[in-house]
C-alpha cells in the first residue's frame, strides 16, 4: 500500500511535467527519429518505402555538386546579414536611439520594430512592390522620376543576394536593437559622467564605455541570430522563391525545395540532419569564440 | 588651482527650478563643503562645476573666465563620485590612465604619472586588479587617483565617503584632508553628513531648497547657526527646540518661565544636548530613557516643556530611569530664534528656569 503523499507526488509529476514532456516527445524527439529513419530510405512522392539506402548521405558528402554552391551562398547570406544588419545596424540603432531624446528614440525604435510585427507575407508583399521590375515599382518610380534613370531596374534578377540580405536584415536588426538598447540603459549613468569629465568625447565614450559593456549582448545576438538565420527561409521563399535559378537558395530553402518541390523526402531528411550538425558546430564555435561559458554561468551584471 | 564664482546661477530641469539663483565665491586652494539634505541642490551645483549639467542662467566663472558653455572635458576638473564610477572592464592602471589618454600626454610621462598618483593614495600594489576585485575603500582610492592624475585645477567630491564603513570613513576623511592640503587644489565636497563637512572643510556652505542658508567655518555653524534649520541640521544628537512666547522679560512655555531680557513675541529656544547638565536647580524633569553611546550617555528627560535630550560625558550612567532631575545650562550657550522667520536672534540670552524663592 503506497502512502497518500507518494501518490500525490506521482500525480503532481504527471500534471505539471506531463504536458511539456508530451510536447517535447511528439514534436521534437519523434520528428528527429522519423527524420533519421526517413534519411535512410528511398521515400519519395509515392510515399512508399521500397528499400533502405545510404545513397542520400553519399550525395550530401560529395555527390551533389549544387550543394557546394548552396553552402557558399548560405555562408555569405548568414555572415552578411549578421555583420551588416543584425549586429552592426542593430547596434547603430540602439546607440542613436538612446542618445537622442526619449520620445523620438522610442518612436524610431517603434518604426524599426514594425517589420518584425507585421506578418511575413505582408512584409514581403511590400518588398515585392518596392522592387517590382517595371517602371511602377516604388524604387523604380523614385529612381526614374527623381534621379532621372532611363530604364527600370530589375533587382530580383541583378542583385538577388543583396535583396535577401537587406530584407532579412531590416527585420533582424530590431532584435539586436532591443537587446542593445536595454543593455545601454543598464550602464550606470555615472560612468558616462565620469568619462566626460575625464575628457572623453562622444566616440571615445562609445568605444571605451558602451561597447565593453555590450560585449555579452553582442556575443549572444551573434550566436542566436546566426542559428536562426541558418534555419529560416520563409522570407526568401516568398520574395525570390530561391531564384533566379538557385541563386538565392540558401541551405534551409534547398532542403525545402528538394523535399517538397522535387519530392525527394529521403534526401531532404538527410540534408536536414546535416543542417542540425552544422548548427551545432556553429553554436560550439561561437561558444568557444565568445567564451559563452562565462556568460551563461555567472551573472554578468557588474554593479559598482 | 582656480577660484570659482557663481553669479546668480540658475538651474532648471524642465519646469522644475532646482537652483533659483546661487551666489557664491570659492577661493584658490580652498576646501569647501556643500552641506544639506538630499534635494537641496548641492549635487546639482557640483555637476554644474563639472560641466555635466549646464547652468540654465547666470554666470559660472573659473579664475574670472566664464565657463557656462565649456564642455566637461575642457574644464580640467577631477571628480570622485559616490559610486566611484570606476570603469568595470579596465584594471586599476587603465582606470587611472584614462584621463591622460585624452590629454595627449606622452606615453612615458603618462605611465610615470599613473604610478605617482597610485602611490599617492596607496594603491600602487593593485594596478593589475579589476574594480570588482577591490574593496570599497580601495575603489575609493583609485577613484581619487583617477581624479588627481591629470592635475586638475578643481577637485570635486560627491559624497565620497558615504559608501564606506565607519572606521574607513574616519581614515579617508583624514587622508583626503591632508592630501588636499598637500596638493593645494581647490576642492569642493558635497555631503549630507555634517560631521564630514565640519571635519574636512575650511568653510561649510549649508544649502536648503536650492539656496544658501549659511556660509561659515564649522564653528560658526555650530555656535552661531543662522536659522532653526541649521541648528537642527548641525550637531548630533540634534538640538532641543522649545517653542514659547517672550514677554515681560521671560520666555513662557506653558507654566515654565525662562528668564530672558529684551525680547518680545513668539520665539524658539535651542538647547544643544551637550550644553545641558544635571544640577541642583533648573528645568525640572524626570529621566524617561537612557541611551549609552560609548563615551557619552544620552538621557531623554520628560519635562513640562516636552522631551529634552541631555548628553553627559562618561561611560557609566550616573542617573537612573525615573529619577527626578533639574537641567541647567549657561545662558551664553542657549540659542534663541524668532519662530515666525526661523532666524537667530543675535545677542539674546536665555536663562534656565529657577525655583521660585
Amino acid at each position: 500500500m503506497k502512502s497518500r503523499a507518494w501518490w500525490r507526488q506521482r500525480v503532481n509529476f504527471v500534471i505539471f511535467l506531463g504536458p511539456a514532456i508530451l510536447l517535447t516527445v511528439f514534436f521534437f524527439v519523434v520528428p528527429v527519429l522519423i527524420d533519421i529513419a526517413v534519411s535512410f530510405t528511398d521515400l519519395g512522392r509515392s510515399l512508399r518505402v521500397t528499400r533502405f539506402t545510404t545513397e542520400h548521405y553519399e550525395r550530401v558528402f560529395g555527390g551533389d555538386r549544387r550543394l557546394t554552391d548552396v553552402m557558399a551562398l548560405t555562408f555569405i547570406y548568414v555572415l552578411g546579414t549578421l555583420a551588416l544588419f543584425n549586429v552592426t545596424f542593430g547596434l547603430v540603432l540602439a546607440l542613436i536611439t538612446t542618445s537622442i531624446d526619449k520620445v523620438s528614440g522610442g518612436f524610431f525604435r517603434g518604426v524599426w520594430l514594425l517589420p518584425r510585427m507585421s506578418p511575413s507575407v505582408l512584409y514581403i508583399l511590400l518588398w515585392v512592390w518596392v522592387v517590382n521590375p517595371s517602371q511602377y515599382g516604388l524604387l523604380n518610380q523614385i529612381l526614374m522620376t527623381v534621379f532621372g534613370l532611363e530604364q527600370p531596374l530589375d533587382l530580383l534578377t541583378t542583385a538577388p543576394i543583396a535583396l535577401i540580405i537587406i530584407s532579412n536584415g531590416f527585420i533582424g536588426a530590431s532584435m539586436g536593437m532591443i537587446i542593445f538598447t536595454s543593455a545601454i540603459r543598464g550602464i550606470p549613468e555615472h560612468l558616462f559622467h565620469a568619462a566626460r569629465v575625464d575628457g572623453a568625447g562622444s566616440l571615445a565614450i562609445v568605444w571605451y564605455i558602451t561597447l565593453p559593456a555590450l560585449r555579452w549582448p553582442i556575443s549572444f545576438i551573434t550566436i542566436y541570430q546566426a542559428l536562426s538565420l541558418l534555419v529560416s527561409f520563409e522570407y526568401i521563399l516568398l520574395l525570390t522563391k530561391g531564384g533566379p535559378f538557385y541563386d538565392t537558395t540558401v541551405y534551409a530553402l534547398y532542403i525545402y525545395r528538394r523535399a517538397f518541390q522535387s519530392g525527394q523526402y529521403g534526401y531532404g531528411a538527410a540534408l536536414s540532419l546535416f543542417l542540425i550538425v552544422i548548427g551545432i558546430a556553429v553554436a560550439l564555435l561561437g561558444w568557444r569564440f565568445f567564451d559563452m561559458k562565462r556568460l551563461l554561468q555567472n551573472p554578468r551584471i557588474e554593479v559598482q | 588651482m582656480a577660484s570659482i564664482e557663481f553669479r546668480n546661477v540658475i538651474k532648471r530641469f524642465g519646469d522644475v527650478e532646482v537652483i533659483p539663483g546661487l551666489n557664491l565665491t570659492i577661493e584658490h586652494g580652498e576646501f569647501v563643503a556643500l552641506l544639506g539634505p538630499s534635494g537641496c541642490g548641492k549635487s546639482t551645483s557640483l555637476f554644474m562645476l563639472a560641466g555635466i549639467y549646464l547652468p540654465s542662467g547666470g554666470e559660472l566663472l573659473f579664475d574670472g573666465h566664464l565657463v557656462n558653455e565649456v564642455e566637461a572635458r575642457d574644464r580640467n576638473v577631477g571628480i570622485v563620485f559616490q559610486s566611484y564610477a570606476l570603469y568595470p572592464h579596465m584594471n586599476v592602471h587603465d582606470n587611472i590612465l584614462f584621463p591622460l589618454r585624452f590629454k595627449k600626454t606622452p606615453r612615458e610621462e603618462a605611465l610615470v604619472r599613473v604610478k605617482a598618483a597610485a602611490e599617492l593614495v596607496h594603491v600602487g600594489e593593485l594596478l593589475d586588479r579589476r574594480p570588482s576585485e577591490l574593496s570599497g575603500g580601495q575603489q575609493q582610492r583609485v577613484a581619487l587617483a583617477r581624479a588627481l592624475v591629470k592635475e586638475p585645477q578643481i577637485l570635486l567630491l560627491d559624497e565620497p565617503l558615504s559608501n564606506l564603513d565607519a572606521t574607513l570613513r574616519l581614515t579617508m576623511r583624514t587622508e583626503i584632508k591632508s592630501l588636499q592640503k598637500k596638493l593645494g587644489v581647490t576642492t569642493i565636497l558635497v555631503t549630507h553628513d555634517q560631521i564630514e563637512a565640519t571635519t574636512m572643510a575650511d568653510r561649510v556652505i549649508c544649502m536648503r531648497g536650492g539656496g544658501i542658508e549659511q556660509v561659515g567655518t564649522p564653528d560658526d555653524l555650530y555656535l552661531r547657526p543662522a536659522s532653526l534649520f541649521i541648528a537642527g541640521f548641525i550637531g548630533s544628537p540634534p538640538v532641543n527646540l522649545i517653542r514659547g512666547t517672550a514677554e515681560n522679560g521671560a520666555v513662557h512655555v506653558g507654566a515654565t518661565v525662562f528668564p530672558s531680557e529684551g525680547i518680545r513675541g513668539d520665539v524658539t529656544i535651542g538647547l544643544r544636548p551637550e550644553h545641558l547638565k544635571f544640577a541642583g536647580d533648573g528645568l525640572r524633569g524626570r529621566i524617561a530613557e537612557i541611551e549609552p553611546m560609548g563615551r557619552e550617555i544620552l538621557y531623554v528627560v520628560d519635562t513640562d516643556v516636552g522631551h529634552v535630550r541631555v548628553l553627559e560625558h562618561g561611560s557609566a550612567a550616573a542617573h537612573s530611569a525615573g529619577e527626578a532631575v533639574h537641567i541647567d545650562f549657561s545662558p551664553t550657550e542657549a540659542l534663541l530664534f524668532r519662530t515666525s522667520n526661523e532666524k537667530l536672534i543675535a545677542g539674546a540670552n536665555v536663562c534656565p528656569p529657577r525655583r521660585a524663592s
